[in-house]
Protein backbone atom coordinates (compact mmCIF):
# COMPACT_ATOMS: atom_id res chain seq x y z
CA UNK A 1 0.00 0.00 0.00
CA UNK A 2 1.58 3.21 -1.06
CA UNK A 3 0.41 6.61 -2.68
CA UNK A 4 -1.63 9.42 -2.66
CA UNK A 5 -5.50 9.26 -2.76
CA UNK A 6 -7.32 13.08 -4.07
CA UNK A 7 -11.01 13.26 -4.44
CA UNK A 8 -14.02 15.49 -3.10
CA UNK A 9 -15.71 14.38 0.52
CA UNK A 10 -18.82 13.07 1.17
CA UNK A 11 -19.49 13.88 4.69
CA UNK A 12 -22.05 11.54 6.75
CA UNK A 13 -22.41 11.16 10.52
CA UNK A 14 -22.93 8.51 13.61
CA UNK A 15 -24.28 4.97 12.86
CA UNK A 16 -24.54 4.67 9.34
CA UNK A 17 -25.58 1.45 8.55
CA UNK A 18 -25.31 -1.90 6.51
CA UNK A 19 -29.16 -0.82 5.15
CA UNK A 20 -28.57 2.59 4.23
CA UNK A 21 -25.30 1.51 2.34
CA UNK A 22 -26.68 -0.87 0.13
CA UNK A 23 -30.65 -1.85 1.13
CA UNK A 24 -31.40 -5.68 1.28
CA UNK A 25 -33.67 -5.42 -1.70
CA UNK A 26 -30.99 -4.97 -3.46
CA UNK A 27 -29.08 -8.05 -2.05
CA UNK A 28 -30.13 -10.66 -5.09
CA UNK A 29 -26.45 -10.13 -6.32
CA UNK A 30 -22.64 -9.45 -5.69
CA UNK A 31 -22.24 -7.75 -9.10
CA UNK A 32 -20.11 -4.74 -8.52
CA UNK A 33 -21.77 -2.07 -11.08
CA UNK A 34 -25.34 -3.18 -10.18
CA UNK A 35 -24.91 -2.63 -6.44
CA UNK A 36 -22.93 0.24 -7.18
CA UNK A 37 -26.46 1.70 -8.76
CA UNK A 38 -28.28 1.38 -5.59
CA UNK A 39 -25.16 2.58 -2.98
CA UNK A 40 -26.17 4.76 -0.18
CA UNK A 41 -30.24 4.55 -1.62
CA UNK A 42 -31.84 4.93 1.72
CA UNK A 43 -29.50 7.28 3.16
CA UNK A 44 -30.86 9.87 5.84
CA UNK A 45 -32.09 12.91 2.84
CA UNK A 46 -30.41 14.87 5.45
CA UNK A 47 -27.10 14.45 4.55
CA UNK A 48 -27.74 15.27 0.30
CA UNK A 49 -28.02 12.70 -2.52
CA UNK A 50 -25.01 10.66 -2.74
CA UNK A 51 -25.62 9.41 -6.12
CA UNK A 52 -26.29 12.02 -9.20
CA UNK A 53 -29.72 11.76 -11.60
CA UNK A 54 -27.38 9.34 -13.53
CA UNK A 55 -26.75 7.09 -10.57
CA UNK A 56 -23.18 7.68 -10.61
CA UNK A 57 -21.09 9.02 -7.38
CA UNK A 58 -19.49 12.39 -7.99
CA UNK A 59 -17.40 11.55 -5.08
CA UNK A 60 -13.90 9.99 -4.12
CA UNK A 61 -13.82 9.89 -0.23
CA UNK A 62 -16.39 9.31 2.51
CA UNK A 63 -16.09 10.95 5.81
CA UNK A 64 -18.12 9.39 8.46
CA UNK A 65 -17.89 9.65 12.21
CA UNK A 66 -18.57 6.38 14.83
CA UNK A 67 -19.66 2.90 14.15
CA UNK A 68 -19.30 3.27 9.95
CA UNK A 69 -20.67 -0.20 8.27
CA UNK A 70 -22.68 -0.98 11.20
CA UNK A 71 -25.27 -4.06 11.36
CA UNK A 72 -25.50 -6.97 8.78
CA UNK A 73 -22.43 -8.91 7.39
CA UNK A 74 -22.52 -7.91 3.82
CA UNK A 75 -19.31 -7.43 1.85
CA UNK A 76 -21.80 -6.08 -1.02
CA UNK A 77 -21.34 -2.78 1.35
CA UNK A 78 -17.75 -2.07 1.02
CA UNK A 79 -18.14 -3.76 -2.90
CA UNK A 80 -21.18 -1.27 -4.10
CA UNK A 81 -18.67 1.51 -2.68
CA UNK A 82 -15.71 0.69 -4.11
CA UNK A 83 -17.67 0.13 -7.64
CA UNK A 84 -19.27 3.53 -7.09
CA UNK A 85 -16.17 4.96 -7.23
CA UNK A 86 -15.14 5.42 -3.37
CA UNK A 87 -11.13 4.81 -2.56
CA UNK A 88 -11.28 5.61 1.02
CA UNK A 89 -13.59 6.04 4.21
CA UNK A 90 -12.54 8.35 6.68
CA UNK A 91 -13.94 7.33 10.04
CA UNK A 92 -13.33 7.74 13.78
CA UNK A 93 -14.60 4.32 14.34
CA UNK A 94 -15.71 1.69 11.97
CA UNK A 95 -18.19 -1.62 13.02
CA UNK A 96 -15.87 -4.45 12.98
CA UNK A 97 -17.37 -6.57 10.14
CA UNK A 98 -17.27 -3.43 7.74
CA UNK A 99 -14.21 -2.86 8.39
CA UNK A 100 -12.82 -6.43 7.76
CA UNK A 101 -14.82 -6.55 4.51
CA UNK A 102 -13.01 -3.47 3.34
CA UNK A 103 -9.23 -5.32 4.25
CA UNK A 104 -10.05 -8.51 3.61
CA UNK A 105 -11.84 -7.73 0.34
CA UNK A 106 -8.96 -6.34 -1.34
CA UNK A 107 -10.59 -3.32 -3.27
CA UNK A 108 -8.94 -0.63 -2.54
CA UNK A 109 -11.39 1.38 -0.29
CA UNK A 110 -9.65 1.54 2.39
CA UNK A 111 -11.20 2.15 6.23
CA UNK A 112 -9.15 4.89 7.61
CA UNK A 113 -9.88 5.57 11.39
CA UNK A 114 -8.72 8.59 12.86
CA UNK A 115 -9.09 9.80 16.09
CA UNK A 116 -9.28 13.88 14.50
CA UNK A 117 -12.49 16.29 15.24
CA UNK A 118 -13.74 15.81 11.86
CA UNK A 119 -16.41 18.46 11.24
CA UNK A 120 -14.12 20.64 9.21
CA UNK A 121 -14.68 18.73 6.48
CA UNK A 122 -17.63 19.53 4.02
CA UNK A 123 -19.82 17.78 1.56
CA UNK A 124 -17.65 18.52 -1.95
CA UNK A 125 -14.19 19.67 0.25
CA UNK A 126 -11.21 18.21 -1.85
CA UNK A 127 -9.35 15.95 0.54
CA UNK A 128 -5.45 14.76 -0.30
CA UNK A 129 -4.70 11.43 1.59
CA UNK A 130 -1.06 9.95 2.12
CA UNK A 131 -1.76 6.65 3.06
CA UNK A 132 2.61 6.72 3.80
CA UNK A 133 2.17 9.58 6.16
CA UNK A 134 -1.41 8.84 6.97
CA UNK A 135 -2.36 11.95 7.28
CA UNK A 136 -5.26 14.08 5.35
CA UNK A 137 -5.17 17.33 4.33
CA UNK A 138 -8.37 19.17 3.42
CA UNK A 139 -7.71 21.83 0.44
CA UNK A 140 -6.57 25.27 1.28
CA UNK A 141 -7.45 24.26 5.32
CA UNK A 142 -5.60 21.97 8.14
CA UNK A 143 -4.13 18.43 7.96
CA UNK A 144 -4.81 15.35 10.84
CA UNK A 145 -3.46 12.51 11.65
CA UNK A 146 -4.71 8.49 10.75
CA UNK A 147 -4.54 5.90 12.76
CA UNK A 148 -2.01 2.53 11.78
CA UNK A 149 -3.12 -0.55 10.82
CA UNK A 150 -1.34 -2.05 13.09
CA UNK A 151 -0.72 -6.21 12.43
CA UNK A 152 -3.40 -6.59 9.61
CA UNK A 153 -1.42 -3.93 7.39
CA UNK A 154 0.47 -6.84 6.11
CA UNK A 155 -3.09 -7.97 4.42
CA UNK A 156 -3.88 -4.72 3.37
CA UNK A 157 -0.50 -4.74 1.49
CA UNK A 158 -0.87 -8.14 0.03
CA UNK A 159 -4.11 -6.38 -1.54
CA UNK A 160 -6.24 -8.49 0.48
CA UNK A 161 -7.20 -11.33 2.47
CA UNK A 162 -6.89 -13.96 -0.62
CA UNK A 163 -3.90 -12.27 -1.94
CA UNK A 164 -2.26 -12.95 1.93
CA UNK A 165 -3.69 -16.72 2.25
CA UNK A 166 -2.32 -17.41 -1.39
CA UNK A 167 0.77 -16.28 -0.39
CA UNK A 168 1.45 -17.63 2.52
CA UNK A 169 0.31 -20.88 1.26
CA UNK B 1 -3.21 -13.30 35.48
CA UNK B 2 -6.45 -15.10 33.93
CA UNK B 3 -8.22 -15.36 31.33
CA UNK B 4 -11.83 -15.02 30.07
CA UNK B 5 -13.88 -17.86 28.14
CA UNK B 6 -13.23 -16.02 24.59
CA UNK B 7 -9.32 -15.53 25.13
CA UNK B 8 -9.13 -19.63 26.15
CA UNK B 9 -11.07 -20.43 22.96
CA UNK B 10 -8.95 -18.64 20.34
CA UNK B 11 -6.16 -18.94 22.26
CA UNK B 12 -6.33 -23.03 21.90
CA UNK B 13 -7.75 -22.28 18.05
CA UNK B 14 -4.72 -20.70 17.39
CA UNK B 15 -2.34 -23.09 19.21
CA UNK B 16 -1.17 -20.62 22.08
CA UNK B 17 -0.79 -20.94 25.19
CA UNK B 18 -2.27 -17.33 26.15
CA UNK B 19 -3.57 -14.52 24.15
CA UNK B 20 -4.34 -10.89 24.94
CA UNK B 21 -6.50 -8.61 23.87
CA UNK B 22 -5.76 -6.56 20.82
CA UNK B 23 -3.78 -8.96 19.58
CA UNK B 24 -3.89 -10.37 16.14
CA UNK B 25 -4.19 -14.45 16.34
CA UNK B 26 -4.73 -16.99 13.25
CA UNK B 27 -7.46 -19.68 14.44
CA UNK B 28 -8.55 -22.90 13.10
CA UNK B 29 -12.39 -22.81 12.47
CA UNK B 30 -14.15 -25.65 13.49
CA UNK B 31 -18.12 -24.48 11.78
CA UNK B 32 -18.86 -22.43 8.92
CA UNK B 33 -22.33 -21.46 7.46
CA UNK B 34 -23.25 -20.04 4.93
CA UNK B 35 -26.48 -18.88 3.12
CA UNK B 36 -27.70 -17.73 0.17
CA UNK B 37 -27.29 -14.16 0.07
CA UNK B 38 -23.76 -13.97 1.26
CA UNK B 39 -22.46 -17.17 0.35
CA UNK B 40 -21.71 -16.18 -3.85
CA UNK B 41 -18.44 -14.53 -3.71
CA UNK B 42 -17.17 -17.32 -1.28
CA UNK B 43 -17.81 -20.32 -4.02
CA UNK B 44 -16.18 -17.94 -6.53
CA UNK B 45 -13.24 -17.41 -4.51
CA UNK B 46 -12.93 -21.44 -3.87
CA UNK B 47 -13.42 -21.48 -7.44
CA UNK B 48 -11.24 -19.47 -9.12
CA UNK B 49 -8.22 -18.60 -6.34
CA UNK B 50 -7.65 -21.42 -4.07
CA UNK B 51 -8.76 -24.61 -6.97
CA UNK B 52 -11.74 -25.64 -6.16
CA UNK B 53 -11.51 -27.85 -3.12
CA UNK B 54 -13.05 -26.93 0.58
CA UNK B 55 -10.65 -27.65 3.41
CA UNK B 56 -13.49 -30.32 5.14
CA UNK B 57 -16.52 -30.90 3.64
CA UNK B 58 -18.02 -32.06 6.84
CA UNK B 59 -17.11 -28.39 8.62
CA UNK B 60 -19.36 -27.02 6.61
CA UNK B 61 -22.98 -26.24 6.89
CA UNK B 62 -25.16 -24.81 4.06
CA UNK B 63 -28.34 -23.04 5.34
CA UNK B 64 -30.10 -21.18 2.06
CA UNK B 65 -32.76 -19.34 4.42
CA UNK B 66 -33.06 -15.34 3.30
CA UNK B 67 -34.88 -15.58 0.30
CA UNK B 68 -36.39 -19.24 0.13
CA UNK B 69 -38.06 -20.21 -0.88
CA UNK B 70 -36.86 -18.56 -3.96
CA UNK B 71 -38.48 -15.45 -3.79
CA UNK B 72 -37.60 -14.17 -7.44
CA UNK B 73 -35.37 -15.48 -10.15
CA UNK B 74 -31.99 -13.97 -9.07
CA UNK B 75 -32.46 -15.77 -6.02
CA UNK B 76 -33.14 -18.73 -7.36
CA UNK B 77 -29.96 -18.22 -9.23
CA UNK B 78 -28.04 -18.04 -5.73
CA UNK B 79 -29.56 -20.82 -4.11
CA UNK B 80 -29.10 -23.17 -7.26
CA UNK B 81 -25.52 -21.75 -6.79
CA UNK B 82 -24.99 -22.62 -3.47
CA UNK B 83 -26.69 -26.39 -3.31
CA UNK B 84 -24.50 -27.00 -6.48
CA UNK B 85 -21.53 -25.96 -4.98
CA UNK B 86 -22.55 -28.39 -1.77
CA UNK B 87 -23.29 -31.21 -4.27
CA UNK B 88 -19.49 -30.74 -5.85
CA UNK B 89 -18.01 -30.47 -2.69
CA UNK B 90 -19.75 -33.66 -1.28
CA UNK B 91 -20.90 -31.61 1.45
CA UNK B 92 -23.74 -33.49 3.24
CA UNK B 93 -24.89 -30.80 6.00
CA UNK B 94 -27.35 -28.94 3.68
CA UNK B 95 -30.73 -27.61 5.08
CA UNK B 96 -32.64 -26.31 2.52
CA UNK B 97 -36.30 -26.42 0.99
CA UNK B 98 -34.90 -29.47 -1.24
CA UNK B 99 -34.55 -30.94 2.00
CA UNK B 100 -37.92 -30.29 3.30
CA UNK B 101 -36.10 -29.29 6.56
CA UNK B 102 -34.55 -25.70 6.62
CA UNK B 103 -34.89 -22.39 8.66
CA UNK B 104 -32.56 -19.55 9.74
CA UNK B 105 -29.35 -20.61 9.69
CA UNK B 106 -29.01 -19.81 13.33
CA UNK B 107 -31.91 -21.81 14.90
CA UNK B 108 -31.01 -24.62 12.60
CA UNK B 109 -27.41 -24.91 13.64
CA UNK B 110 -27.98 -25.30 17.26
CA UNK B 111 -30.69 -27.32 17.41
CA UNK B 112 -29.06 -29.80 14.79
CA UNK B 113 -25.95 -30.10 17.33
CA UNK B 114 -23.61 -28.07 15.54
CA UNK B 115 -22.77 -25.65 18.27
CA UNK B 116 -20.36 -26.78 20.75
CA UNK B 117 -18.94 -25.45 23.94
CA UNK B 118 -15.04 -24.51 22.82
CA UNK B 119 -15.60 -24.29 19.59
CA UNK B 120 -15.19 -21.54 16.87
CA UNK B 121 -17.57 -20.80 14.58
CA UNK B 122 -17.89 -18.50 11.92
CA UNK B 123 -20.54 -17.15 9.54
CA UNK B 124 -21.38 -14.84 7.43
CA UNK B 125 -24.34 -13.07 8.52
CA UNK B 126 -23.84 -10.79 11.45
CA UNK B 127 -26.09 -12.33 13.68
CA UNK B 128 -23.41 -15.47 14.27
CA UNK B 129 -22.20 -14.28 17.59
CA UNK B 130 -25.80 -15.89 18.66
CA UNK B 131 -23.97 -19.48 18.94
CA UNK B 132 -22.37 -18.15 22.14
CA UNK B 133 -25.20 -18.82 23.56
CA UNK B 134 -23.82 -22.33 24.10
CA UNK B 135 -20.52 -21.83 25.20
CA UNK B 136 -18.62 -21.03 21.41
CA UNK B 137 -16.89 -18.57 19.92
CA UNK B 138 -18.40 -17.56 17.24
CA UNK B 139 -19.26 -14.48 15.26
CA UNK B 140 -20.20 -13.31 11.83
CA UNK B 141 -17.99 -12.35 8.86
CA UNK B 142 -17.65 -10.92 5.03
CA UNK B 143 -18.18 -13.51 2.16
CA UNK B 144 -14.16 -12.68 1.49
CA UNK B 145 -13.81 -14.35 5.00
CA UNK B 146 -16.05 -17.10 4.24
CA UNK B 147 -14.54 -18.28 1.17
CA UNK B 148 -10.94 -18.10 2.55
CA UNK B 149 -12.44 -19.73 5.38
CA UNK B 150 -13.82 -22.63 3.22
CA UNK B 151 -10.33 -23.20 1.19
CA UNK B 152 -8.18 -22.74 4.31
CA UNK B 153 -10.46 -23.53 7.63
CA UNK B 154 -8.65 -20.80 9.61
CA UNK B 155 -8.91 -16.97 9.62
CA UNK B 156 -7.57 -14.10 11.53
CA UNK B 157 -9.06 -12.83 14.87
CA UNK B 158 -8.36 -9.38 16.87
CA UNK B 159 -8.30 -10.87 19.99
CA UNK B 160 -11.79 -8.66 21.66
CA UNK B 161 -11.76 -6.60 25.21
CA UNK B 162 -14.43 -8.56 26.96
CA UNK B 163 -17.50 -6.83 28.78
CA UNK B 164 -18.98 -8.68 31.60
CA UNK B 165 -22.85 -8.11 31.94
CA UNK B 166 -24.07 -9.87 35.06
CA UNK B 167 -27.84 -10.13 35.80
CA UNK B 168 -28.54 -11.04 39.11
CA UNK B 169 -32.48 -12.04 40.47
CA UNK B 170 -35.05 -13.38 38.91
CA UNK B 171 -36.89 -11.83 36.06
CA UNK B 172 -40.34 -10.84 36.29
CA UNK B 173 -43.24 -12.29 34.71
CA UNK B 174 -43.87 -10.87 31.35
CA UNK B 175 -40.06 -9.99 31.41
CA UNK B 176 -38.43 -11.76 28.38
CA UNK B 177 -34.34 -11.96 27.42
CA UNK B 178 -35.63 -9.66 24.88
CA UNK B 179 -36.23 -7.48 26.90
CA UNK B 180 -33.26 -7.36 29.36
CA UNK B 181 -31.08 -7.50 25.84
CA UNK B 182 -32.69 -4.42 24.83
CA UNK B 183 -32.48 -2.34 27.94
CA UNK B 184 -28.31 -3.22 27.60
CA UNK B 185 -28.47 -2.11 24.09
CA UNK B 186 -29.97 0.73 25.29
CA UNK B 187 -27.72 1.32 28.50
CA UNK B 188 -24.67 0.44 25.71
CA UNK B 189 -25.50 2.16 22.86
CA UNK B 190 -25.08 1.09 19.10
CA UNK B 191 -21.47 0.74 19.24
CA UNK B 192 -20.91 0.62 23.31
CA UNK B 193 -19.43 -3.26 22.87
CA UNK B 194 -17.33 -2.08 19.49
CA UNK B 195 -15.02 -4.79 18.89
CA UNK B 196 -15.60 -6.82 21.93
CA UNK B 197 -17.04 -9.96 23.26
CA UNK B 198 -19.85 -9.44 25.39
CA UNK B 199 -19.84 -12.42 28.42
CA UNK B 200 -23.61 -13.09 30.26
CA UNK B 201 -23.72 -14.78 33.70
CA UNK B 202 -25.50 -14.03 36.94
CA UNK B 203 -28.58 -16.15 38.95
CA UNK B 204 -30.74 -14.69 36.18
CA UNK B 205 -29.14 -15.99 33.02
CA UNK B 206 -28.68 -19.10 34.97
CA UNK B 207 -32.50 -19.95 35.39
CA UNK B 208 -32.81 -18.74 31.26
CA UNK B 209 -33.67 -21.54 29.28
CA UNK B 210 -31.32 -22.11 26.13
CA UNK B 211 -33.70 -20.33 24.01
CA UNK B 212 -33.70 -17.70 25.59
CA UNK B 213 -30.66 -17.01 26.38
CA UNK B 214 -29.81 -17.24 22.10
CA UNK B 215 -31.90 -13.86 22.28
CA UNK B 216 -29.54 -12.43 24.25
CA UNK B 217 -25.96 -13.78 22.34
CA UNK B 218 -27.93 -13.31 18.73
CA UNK B 219 -28.13 -9.56 19.62
CA UNK B 220 -24.55 -8.67 20.54
CA UNK B 221 -23.84 -7.46 17.39
CA UNK B 222 -26.22 -4.53 17.51
CA UNK B 223 -24.16 -3.29 20.61
CA UNK B 224 -21.02 -3.48 17.98
CA UNK B 225 -19.64 -6.88 19.45
CA UNK B 226 -17.93 -9.25 17.81
CA UNK B 227 -19.78 -11.44 19.92
CA UNK B 228 -21.47 -13.18 23.37
CA UNK B 229 -21.04 -15.31 24.82
CA UNK B 230 -22.54 -17.65 28.20
CA UNK B 231 -20.47 -19.83 30.26
CA UNK B 232 -22.02 -23.61 29.81
CA UNK B 233 -24.03 -24.82 32.15
CA UNK B 234 -25.75 -28.22 32.83
CA UNK B 235 -28.71 -26.77 30.67
CA UNK B 236 -25.69 -26.52 28.06
CA UNK B 237 -24.66 -29.64 28.36
CA UNK B 238 -27.82 -31.49 27.87
CA UNK B 239 -28.65 -29.43 25.07
CA UNK B 240 -26.17 -30.17 23.45
CA UNK B 241 -25.14 -33.81 24.35
CA UNK B 242 -29.11 -34.77 23.09
CA UNK B 243 -28.23 -33.63 19.41
CA UNK B 244 -24.69 -34.88 18.90
CA UNK B 245 -22.32 -37.66 19.46
CA UNK B 246 -19.20 -35.42 18.85
CA UNK B 247 -16.55 -34.65 21.48
CA UNK B 248 -16.19 -31.46 23.07
CA UNK B 249 -14.33 -29.54 25.68
CA UNK B 250 -16.23 -26.80 27.53
CA UNK B 251 -13.86 -23.37 28.53
CA UNK B 252 -14.41 -21.36 31.60
CA UNK B 253 -13.45 -17.64 32.16
CA UNK B 254 -11.17 -17.80 35.36
CA UNK B 255 -11.67 -16.16 38.25
CA UNK B 256 -9.35 -13.43 38.15
CA UNK B 257 -9.87 -12.83 34.09
CA UNK B 258 -9.77 -9.30 32.99
CA UNK B 259 -12.88 -7.64 31.97
CA UNK B 260 -12.32 -4.05 29.73
CA UNK B 261 -15.94 -3.08 31.52
CA UNK B 262 -18.85 -4.84 33.89
CA UNK B 263 -22.45 -3.78 34.34
CA UNK B 264 -24.53 -5.53 36.59
CA UNK B 265 -28.48 -5.50 36.58
CA UNK B 266 -30.84 -6.77 39.32
CA UNK B 267 -33.19 -8.43 36.86
CA UNK B 268 -36.21 -7.42 39.31
CA UNK B 269 -35.39 -3.33 37.86
CA UNK B 270 -36.24 -4.88 34.37
CA UNK B 271 -39.89 -3.89 32.22
CA UNK B 272 -41.04 -4.51 28.82
CA UNK B 273 -39.33 -2.14 26.51
CA UNK B 274 -39.56 -1.26 22.85
CA UNK B 275 -36.50 -0.21 20.72
CA UNK B 276 -37.76 2.86 18.65
CA UNK B 277 -36.77 3.65 15.32
CA UNK B 278 -34.71 3.73 13.67
CA UNK B 279 -31.59 2.04 15.67
CA UNK B 280 -32.04 -0.94 18.44
CA UNK B 281 -30.60 1.52 21.15
CA UNK B 282 -33.94 3.33 20.98
CA UNK B 283 -34.96 1.92 23.94
CA UNK B 284 -38.32 3.42 26.11
CA UNK B 285 -40.75 1.32 28.26
CA UNK B 286 -43.36 -0.02 26.09
CA UNK B 287 -46.03 1.35 27.71
CA UNK B 288 -44.59 4.86 27.03
CA UNK B 289 -45.18 4.34 23.54
CA UNK B 290 -49.14 3.70 23.35
CA UNK B 291 -49.55 6.62 21.22
CA UNK B 292 -48.23 4.32 18.32
CA UNK B 293 -50.51 2.92 16.39
CA UNK B 294 -49.32 -0.39 14.01
CA UNK B 295 -50.10 -2.10 10.78
CA UNK B 296 -48.30 -4.73 11.30
CA UNK B 297 -47.08 -7.55 14.11
CA UNK B 298 -44.06 -9.99 13.19
CA UNK B 299 -43.37 -12.66 15.36
CA UNK B 300 -40.24 -14.35 13.81
CA UNK B 301 -36.95 -14.50 12.93
CA UNK B 302 -33.48 -15.91 14.90
CA UNK B 303 -34.54 -13.21 17.66
CA UNK B 304 -38.04 -13.98 18.17
CA UNK B 305 -38.89 -16.96 16.10
CA UNK B 306 -37.59 -19.64 18.60
CA UNK B 307 -40.73 -22.28 20.05
CA UNK B 308 -40.76 -20.25 23.27
CA UNK B 309 -41.45 -16.96 21.44
CA UNK B 310 -44.90 -18.61 20.02
CA UNK B 311 -45.17 -20.16 23.70
CA UNK B 312 -44.85 -16.88 25.02
CA UNK B 313 -47.11 -15.00 22.37
CA UNK B 314 -49.87 -18.00 22.31
CA UNK B 315 -50.28 -17.53 26.21
CA UNK B 316 -51.10 -14.01 25.34
CA UNK B 317 -53.38 -14.41 22.27
CA UNK B 318 -55.45 -17.70 23.54
CA UNK B 319 -59.15 -16.64 22.80
CA UNK B 320 -58.53 -13.42 21.81
CA UNK B 321 -58.95 -11.46 18.47
CA UNK B 322 -56.30 -9.58 16.72
CA UNK B 323 -57.06 -5.94 15.97
CA UNK B 324 -59.40 -5.25 12.87
CA UNK B 325 -57.14 -4.18 9.98
CA UNK B 326 -53.77 -4.60 10.92
CA UNK B 327 -51.41 -7.82 9.82
CA UNK B 328 -50.62 -10.85 12.37
CA UNK B 329 -47.40 -12.75 10.55
CA UNK B 330 -46.47 -15.93 12.80
CA UNK B 331 -43.08 -16.68 10.94
CA UNK B 332 -41.28 -20.10 12.49
CA UNK B 333 -37.61 -19.57 12.15
CA UNK B 334 -37.55 -23.34 11.49
CA UNK B 335 -39.89 -25.94 9.73
CA UNK B 336 -39.09 -27.92 12.90
CA UNK B 337 -40.47 -25.03 14.95
CA UNK B 338 -43.48 -25.18 12.09
CA UNK B 339 -44.25 -28.52 12.69
CA UNK B 340 -43.96 -28.08 16.87
CA UNK B 341 -46.65 -25.05 16.98
CA UNK B 342 -48.96 -26.75 14.90
CA UNK B 343 -48.89 -30.56 16.79
CA UNK B 344 -49.28 -28.38 20.17
CA UNK B 345 -52.00 -26.28 18.92
CA UNK B 346 -50.27 -22.74 19.01
CA UNK B 347 -51.44 -22.51 15.30
CA UNK B 348 -55.08 -22.92 16.24
CA UNK B 349 -54.74 -19.92 18.61
CA UNK B 350 -52.44 -17.67 16.31
CA UNK B 351 -55.22 -18.52 13.39
CA UNK B 352 -58.37 -18.37 15.66
CA UNK B 353 -56.44 -14.62 16.60
CA UNK B 354 -56.44 -13.25 12.90
CA UNK B 355 -52.54 -14.74 12.57
CA UNK B 356 -51.22 -15.62 9.44
CA UNK B 357 -48.62 -18.39 8.88
CA UNK B 358 -45.21 -17.52 6.76
CA UNK B 359 -43.35 -19.89 5.50
CA UNK B 360 -39.97 -20.62 7.88
CA UNK B 361 -37.00 -18.45 6.94
CA UNK B 362 -35.34 -14.87 7.14
CA UNK B 363 -38.57 -13.26 4.93
CA UNK B 364 -39.29 -9.88 6.37
CA UNK B 365 -37.08 -9.56 9.05
CA UNK B 366 -34.62 -7.81 6.67
CA UNK B 367 -37.21 -6.47 4.28
CA UNK B 368 -36.40 -9.26 2.04
CA UNK B 369 -39.90 -10.95 1.41
CA UNK B 370 -42.93 -12.40 3.17
CA UNK B 371 -44.27 -9.28 4.90
CA UNK B 372 -42.55 -6.17 4.09
CA UNK B 373 -43.85 -2.82 4.87
CA UNK B 374 -45.13 0.12 2.50
CA UNK B 375 -44.69 3.52 2.84
CA UNK B 376 -45.76 5.01 6.35
CA UNK B 377 -46.17 1.81 7.73
CA UNK B 378 -45.19 0.67 11.29
CA UNK B 379 -44.91 -2.80 12.81
CA UNK B 380 -43.89 -4.25 16.39
CA UNK B 381 -41.29 -6.78 15.66
CA UNK B 382 -39.70 -9.41 17.71
CA UNK B 383 -36.30 -9.20 15.31
CA UNK B 384 -33.21 -7.36 15.85
CA UNK B 385 -33.18 -4.63 13.95
CA UNK B 386 -35.17 -1.40 13.12
CA UNK B 387 -32.64 0.53 10.65
CA UNK B 388 -34.13 3.42 8.15
CA UNK B 389 -35.92 0.86 5.34
CA UNK B 390 -34.87 -2.65 7.01
CA UNK B 391 -37.84 -4.44 6.77
CA UNK B 392 -39.40 -2.62 4.00
CA UNK B 393 -39.75 1.31 2.59
CA UNK B 394 -37.56 3.78 3.42
CA UNK B 395 -40.26 5.68 5.06
CA UNK B 396 -41.75 2.77 7.23
CA UNK B 397 -41.23 1.98 10.58
CA UNK B 398 -40.18 -0.91 12.91
CA UNK B 399 -40.40 -1.18 16.67
CA UNK B 400 -38.31 -4.07 18.00
CA UNK B 401 -39.98 -6.12 21.45
CA UNK B 402 -40.39 -9.00 23.28
CA UNK B 403 -43.04 -12.01 21.71
CA UNK B 404 -45.09 -11.03 24.74
CA UNK B 405 -45.06 -7.01 23.99
CA UNK B 406 -45.86 -8.04 20.09
CA UNK B 407 -48.98 -10.60 21.21
CA UNK B 408 -50.36 -7.76 23.53
CA UNK B 409 -49.95 -4.93 20.43
CA UNK B 410 -51.39 -7.23 17.93
CA UNK B 411 -54.79 -7.14 20.41
CA UNK B 412 -54.47 -3.63 21.14
CA UNK B 413 -53.49 -2.35 17.84
CA UNK B 414 -51.31 -0.26 19.61
CA UNK B 415 -48.02 -0.32 21.11
CA UNK B 416 -48.61 -1.78 24.71
CA UNK B 417 -47.52 -3.64 27.53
Amino acid sequence: MAGVIKGRAFVVGDNIDTDQIIPARYLTTMEPSTLARNAMRDLEPKYGAFLDAQNKCPYQIIVARDNFGCGSSREHAPIALAAAGIRAVIANSFARIYYRNSINGGRSIYPLETAADLSPVKTGDELEIDLDKLTVKISGGQTFALKDFGPVKEIIDCGGLTAYNKKHG
Amino acid sequence: MGMTITEKILARAAGKKTVTPGEVVFAGVDIALAHDVTSDLAIDIVEKDFGGQVWDPAKIIILPDHGVPNKDIQVAMLVKKLLDFAAAQKIKNIFSVETGDYGVCHTMLPYRGFVRPGQVIVGADSHTCQHGSLGAFSTGIGSTELGNVFATGRLWFRVPETIKIEVNGRLPDGVLAKDLVLRVIGDLGVDGALYMAMEWSGKAIDALSIDERMTLTNMAIECGAKSGIIAPDQKTLNFVRARTPEKFEPLYSDPDAEYARALTYQAEDLAPVVAKPFSPANVVPARDCRDVRVDQVYIGSCTGGKYEDFAAAARILYGKKKSPGIRLLIVPATTEIQRQIIKDGLYDIFMDAGGVLVSAGCNACLGYHGGVLAAGETAVSTTNRNFRGRMGHVDSRVYLASPITAAKTAIAGYITD
